[in-house]
């Protein structure tokens, strides 16, 4: 492992996915909060006919006026969405998924003309469909960095404005922001996010590095600064454990691998956050489906009780698995642990059988009590 | 006959004509239904499954590949469902959790097990229809191009499927509740419409690749519902502008010496910006004439 970070590539690219995953860790976690998730996708899908436009530009793979150019034409189609929804019956999934296929077959055509007409190698140009983080360049650091600087000072500089758009844009509208205008800069701002990330983990890829890292922060925090940090985080920690890994392991393609940890990442967040955790809520659940036997089955002893009236009425197992149609021994030792029912003795040759105590029968008057003011409540 | 088959223009027309009816009768529905981002979720995660039924029996197209495939499309919408339904993610941001892992873990396969084989992620999603005429296949005494024997039978099977579900199909899109309350079965009807686009979109692979499928599944439906409110007419003109567009698109590219099946895809889009504009109810057109009318002088 500290050869793999001697070695001058992987530096380069371990720099790279840090680089991503800030500028996608932050910029998602607005993605995701405003439910325009997608529009990651459709932005990358998009920005492909934007790279051979850079490159029939430059003529070069110039990776200045291909990030250009794919800013451009990623830019257009979420405006195309965004007009194609506000003023059509087109809804949202439509309007981005006729973005995407379109956009992305004029791609296609353009990657074939530049193949069959241009002199220059269109070599690198597949790099940005599939990504290719070992062809990360350190100058291309350089670029990356300025761009990931810029949004988190653009963010940090607009942060209430964004904040609130975010959350409440009746309200932001209301009080004389102009929601359009965010709107827009949060949506090239995620587009810039996107194509930075194209040439290291490819277009398919991108959709979920601008998806996975929000969600899982938001698992684990309630504040928008910390869901952004936390994001940002998580973020990097995807990009440089998938490098590593994928670095370690000869023929594996970094891109998927970091998609992969992030998606690990996602999956641990949604299991085992802490309140929001879905194993906690499943525990829960099931301690209460589990407190919830007791206190009926002490409710069934202690009536049948009073109906005997004897309190020590000694109750045949077998009669309350019948009656409640599942085993009821464990909730029964359960209570007997509690010091609420007693083993009982009744007639030989007969099977096992449970009295209450007097501790049992205070408890089961209270759940009574509390039964019937749920009722009156109700 | 022959002569026909052979004809590579003839084959490659027909080809297209096939993947744009096919995807068309299947994408109504999903654009009804606010489902069009399933197409493209699946026909990427649909890589895992093509490189799954790889590794456990060598087979690269046939029944194999179609059954693992719908089984894949079917696991990428219920892990989506999942994960929306524990509540902790909007189903947005559950699809595009989703289709990207599958794929990540579709290319790691191919990484690992796979590197010198035929089926790269190259193919799966670009294909190239102009060479559809050179894979052919003996069928009833003649040589048939693959892709158009299984497009053929894609599309017979959707047009099977909507022509005996046409009852059921229309009122899951239109009213989800009232279809499950008189027992019309509208999830069954949902897996049913995902599971074959998979089919399809597997089918489609040679001819047009993944992400030029997704247009003609989307994109001509969406056309058409901004053209009409009949949903039979907006199957029909789907198909129809899907097929115009396969049509218009051929000698485009052969003239330009460009990619047949992006050109025939982009075609579509210039469809839909058309009938965004023109169109008389629900255009850009209709919208400001509209204005209008309400807010008299």
């Amino acid at each position: 492992m500290l050869d793999l970070l001697g070695n001058h590539t992987v530096q380069t690219v371990i720099m790279g996915a840090v680089l991503l995953g800030l500028v996608s860790g932050l910029l998602g976690s607005f993605a995701v909060l405003r439910q325009q998730s997608l529009l990651g996708d459709t932005l990358a899908h998009a920005a492909l006919p934007g790279v051979c436009i850079g490159f029939l530009i430059a003529g070069t793979r110039h990776l200045g006026w291909i990030m250009a150019g794919a800013l451009g034409t990623a830019v257009i189609a979420a405006l195309f969405v965004q007009v194609i929804t506000r003023y059509s019956r087109i809804k949202m999934d439509a309007g981005l998924g006729a973005a995407l296929s379109v956009s992305f077959a004029v791609g296609v055509v353009l990657l074939t003309y530049i193949q069959g007409h241009s002199s220059a190698s269109q070599g690198g140009l597949d790099s940005f469909l599939f990504g290719q983080a070992a062809a990360t360049r350190p100058s291309d650091l350089w670029f990356m960095g300025g761009v990931t600087l810029a949004a988190i000072s653009l963010v940090a500089l607009l942060w209430k404005q964004l904040k609130l758009v975010t959350f409440d844009p009746l309200f932001a509208g209301s009080i004389g922001l102009s929601v359009g205008v965010l709107e827009t800069v949060l949506t090239a701002m995620i587009a810039l996010a996107v194509v930075v990330g194209l040439q290291m983990v490819g277009v398919v890829l991108m959709t979920a590095m601008v998806i996975a890292p929000p969600v899982a922060a938001r698992q684990w925090v309630s504040r928008l600064e910390h869901m952004v940090f936390l994001a940002m985080l998580l973020g990097v920690i995807s990009g440089v454990v998938g490098v590593l890994l994928s670095a370690g392991v000869s023929h594996l393609a970094t891109g998927p691998v970091v998609v992969l940890v992030a998606s690990v990442l996602v999956a641990l967040s949604l299991l085992l956050a802490p309140g929001r955790g879905v194993l906690w809520s499943w525990l829960k659940l099931w301690r209460e489906q589990r407190a919830i036997g007791q206190r009926q089955m002490l409710v069934t002893l202690h009536k049948l009780a009073e109906h005997h009236e004897d309190p020590y009425y000694p109750v045949e197992r077998s009669m309350l698995d019948s009656f409640y149609g599942v085993a009821t021994g464990h909730i029964l030792r359960r209570l007997q642990a509690r010091g609420f029912v007693v083993p009982a003795s009744h007639m030989r040759e007969e099977g096992p059988h449970w009295a209450l105590t007097d501790a049992g029968h205070n408890e089961a008057r209270q759940e009574l009590e509390r039964m019937d003011w749920n009722q009156a409540e109700a | 006959m022959q002569a026909f088959l052979n004809d590579p223009m003839a084959m490659i027309l027909l080809t297209g004509a096939l993947v744009a009816t096919s995807g068309a009768l299947l994408g109504t529905f999903l654009v009804l239904q606010r489902q069009s981002m399933l197409s493209d979720a699946i026909s990427h995660s649909i890589v895992f499954g093509i490189v799954v039924v790889w590794l456990l029996t060598h087979a690269q197209s046939g029944p194999l590949q179609i059954a693992g495939a719908a089984l894949t499309g079917i696991l990428t919408v219920f892990l989506t469902e999942m994960v929306a339904r524990t509540r902790r993610v909007k189903r947005d941001a559950a699809i595009g959790l989703v289709f990207p892992a599958l794929f990540a873990a579709g290319v790691l396969l191919l990484n690992l097990y796979a590197r010198d084989i035929h089926i790269d992620s190259h193919t799966v999603l670009l294909g190239e229809i102009g060479f559809v005429w050179l894979d052919t296949m003996p069928l009833a005494g003649f040589d048939v191009p693959q892709a158009v024997v299984w497009m053929s039978v894609a599309t017979l099977v959707n047009l099977g499927f909507v022509l005996a579900c046409y009852k059921e199909l229309k009122l899951a899109s239109f009213d989800w509740q009232l279809a499950a309350a008189l027992g019309l079965a509208p999830a069954l009807m949902f897996y049913i419409l995902l599971g074959l686009t998979s089919v399809t979109a597997v089918a489609a692979f040679d001819a047009v690749g993944a992400v030029l499928f997704i247009a003609f599944v989307i994109v001509p439906a969406a056309t058409a519902y901004l053209l009409t409110d009949r949903l039979s007419l907006m199957l029909l003109l789907a198909v129809l502008v899907g097929v115009v567009s396969t049509l218009c698109g051929y000698p485009l590219a052969v003239r330009l010496d460009v990619s047949i099946g992006g050109t025939m895809a982009s075609m579509t889009g210039v469809f839909l910006l058309t009938a965004f504009v023109l169109s008389p109810r629900y255009g850009l057109l209709g919208h400001w004439r509209n204005r209008r009318v309400k807010v008299p002088g």
